[in-house]
């Protein structure tokens, strides 16, 4: 079952937004099939970024796939515990292992998003 | 995940057992392989620690027989596989006329007369051919691929030999299969079969380890019983992706990656595997004339400066100048850090380095090799250091 507490991208990552600020992770469909995670390219805090911009990159033992902002605003803070422990995006993808917050510049971008129900039917949950 | 079905592959006797155990299959030289399980730092870990279990029935197996087949294997093998005792196992490389390795494999001295070429799944149907075309007319020998009817399982790590130990099938033999030295084999089985099994302490992950050859038939129980008998021990299926890391740490070289048929072993610094006194193999006079001149190409250990990993196929330069590529780089879950290995021109060892990762120059410093200390004693494939270039 997929979290339906945050929106979703076909990217397979989330956004959980509160008071304007949208904290930003992988999903655990995406964490299963990336495989164990072993370093993270994060862009720096008071980064302005666009959704759908590649902004960083997650490497995981076999492969590197780029990372995604899902919205567009500021980085206001980088999940320092998951770029000592990247282990973390597979333990816990929904909440210890969220990768950066963004304050969203356009809230109305949330529109773009997938619903939980949209993205679970996207993995073929 | 939605399983893909590869309907062309070819399977292995244990094909069921890995998806029922949630193994994530991919193709791999013609067959479905498991590439994961548990996660394959999880796995490379068990075997560092613990046993793992491998399922390497896409190996090639060909055996030569007869009176003939001592002279004509040693017209092919870089390496002496011949003239030694009944039950030792020999590292080589088969070349090119020009010195470039067809494929690297173990040659196996089972009884007088009698001998098992182990090669790389990617390379068995060219290196069968190529065996059997070679054989052609020659007086006293039979060569035969027994690929499709043996089944391959390796058992890995510190705790491999109290596991060995407890197979009904070897409880006859368990002095014997316990004094197996690094590198030799014996015929074994289960009762009423018992030639039917070829036990050999060999691998390729630089743990302690044990590999078995058996009828497909007899792969499943085996298996089972393997990971029964095992369980208190923590023993673990084990799939491609840990094979790779735990390869990579020991800097074994990988067919398609440090050797090719435009790789000489000398470059991938498997020159310990040649002999060159008193015969003639093809590929001989390239090899001695490149090891005379020196060799243009020579396989080093890299280490990044910062984080990152430099993959397969990265461009390596000396300054401004292109000098060779990463021939495999990954994370190494023992380091806990990436390495690289790369095939450079072999004036540029000792510049400064740099690795172009997705469009980024990244500096990069030589390492020794092997990465990670194999825990077997004696073991050239991982002995070989050229240390600091």
């Amino acid at each position: 079952m997929v979290a339906d507490d945050r929106k979703y991208t076909k990217e397979h990552e989330w956004v959980q937004v509160e008071g304007g600020t949208g904290t930003v992770g992988v999903t655990e469909y995406a964490a299963h099939e990336l495989g164990d995670v072993v370093f993270l390219e994060l862009p720096e805090v008071g980064t302005t970024l666009v959704q759908g911009d590649v902004v960083g990159t997650i490497e995981t033992v076999k492969s590197v796939e780029d990372f995604y902002s899902p919205v567009s605003g500021e980085v206001v803070e980088v999940n320092e515990a998951v770029l000592d422990a990247p282990e973390l995006v597979n333990k816990e993808p929904l909440d210890g292992g969220w990768l950066m917050k963004i304050s969203l510049s356009d809230a109305g971008e949330m529109d773009n998003l997938l619903s939980a129900a949209d993205y679970e039917a996207l993995i073929g949950g | 995940m939605s399983q893909e079905k590869h309907a062309d592959l070819k399977t292995t006797p244990l094909t069921a057992w890995h998806e029922a155990r949630g193994g994530r299959m991919v193709p791999f030289a013609g067959f479905a392989m498991p590439v994961q399980y548990e996660g394959v730092i999880a796995e490379h870990e068990a075997v560092r620690e613990r046993v793992g279990l491998f399922d390497i029935t896409h190996m090639g197996e060909i055996r030569v027989d007869g009176p003939g087949a001592e002279a004509w294997l040693d017209s092919l093998t870089t390496n002496r596989v011949v003239g030694g005792e009944v039950g030792k196992v020999v590292y080589t490389a088969m070349c090119n006329e020009v010195g470039g390795v067809l494929d690297d494999m173990l040659v196996y001295h089972l009884a007088d007369e009698r001998w098992l070429v182990v090669c790389n799944a990617a390379n068995h149907d060219k290196i069968a051919a190529w065996l059997l075309s070679r054989a052609e007319g020659v007086a006293g020998l039979a060569v035969r691929d027994v690929s499709d009817a043996t089944a391959l399982i390796a058992v890995q790590g510190p705790d491999a030999p109290e596991l060995m130990a407890r197979v009904e099938a070897f409880a006859g033999r368990v002095d014997a299969v316990a004094a197996l030295d690094f590198y030799t084999c014996l015929v074994a089985g289960p009762a009423g079969n018992d030639d039917a099994w070829i036990v050999s302490r060999t691998g390729y992950t630089g743990e302690r380890g044990y590999e078995i050859y058996l009828p497909n038939a007899d792969a499943l129980p085996l298996w089972e019983e393997l990971m029964t008998v095992g369980a208190d021990l923590g023993v673990a299926p084990i799939g491609l992706a840990a094979r790779d890391t735990l390869r990579f740490e020991l800097a074994y070289c990988l067919y398609g990656h440090e050797l090719g048929e435009d790789i000489t072993p000398l470059e991938a610094g498997i020159g310990w595997a040649i002999r060159f006194k008193n015969r003639d193999f093809i590929g001989r006079d390239a090899l001695l004339a490149q090891k005379k001149e020196g060799v243009p190409r020579r396989l080093v250990g890299l280490r990044l400066d910062g984080r990152g990993i430099a993959r397969e196929q990265c461009p390596v330069f000396a300054g401004d100048r292109p000098v060779g590529a990463v021939t495999s780089g990954t994370f190494c879950p023992t380091l806990k850090e990436a390495r690289a290995l790369a095939l450079i021109a072999a004036d540029a060892a000792d510049a400064e380095l740099s690795i172009e990762i997705r469009g980024k120059r990244v500096p990069a410093r030589p390492v020794p090799y092997p990465f990670v200390a194999a825990r077997v004693k004696g073991d050239p494939r991982a002995d070989r250091s050229i240390t600091t270039p």
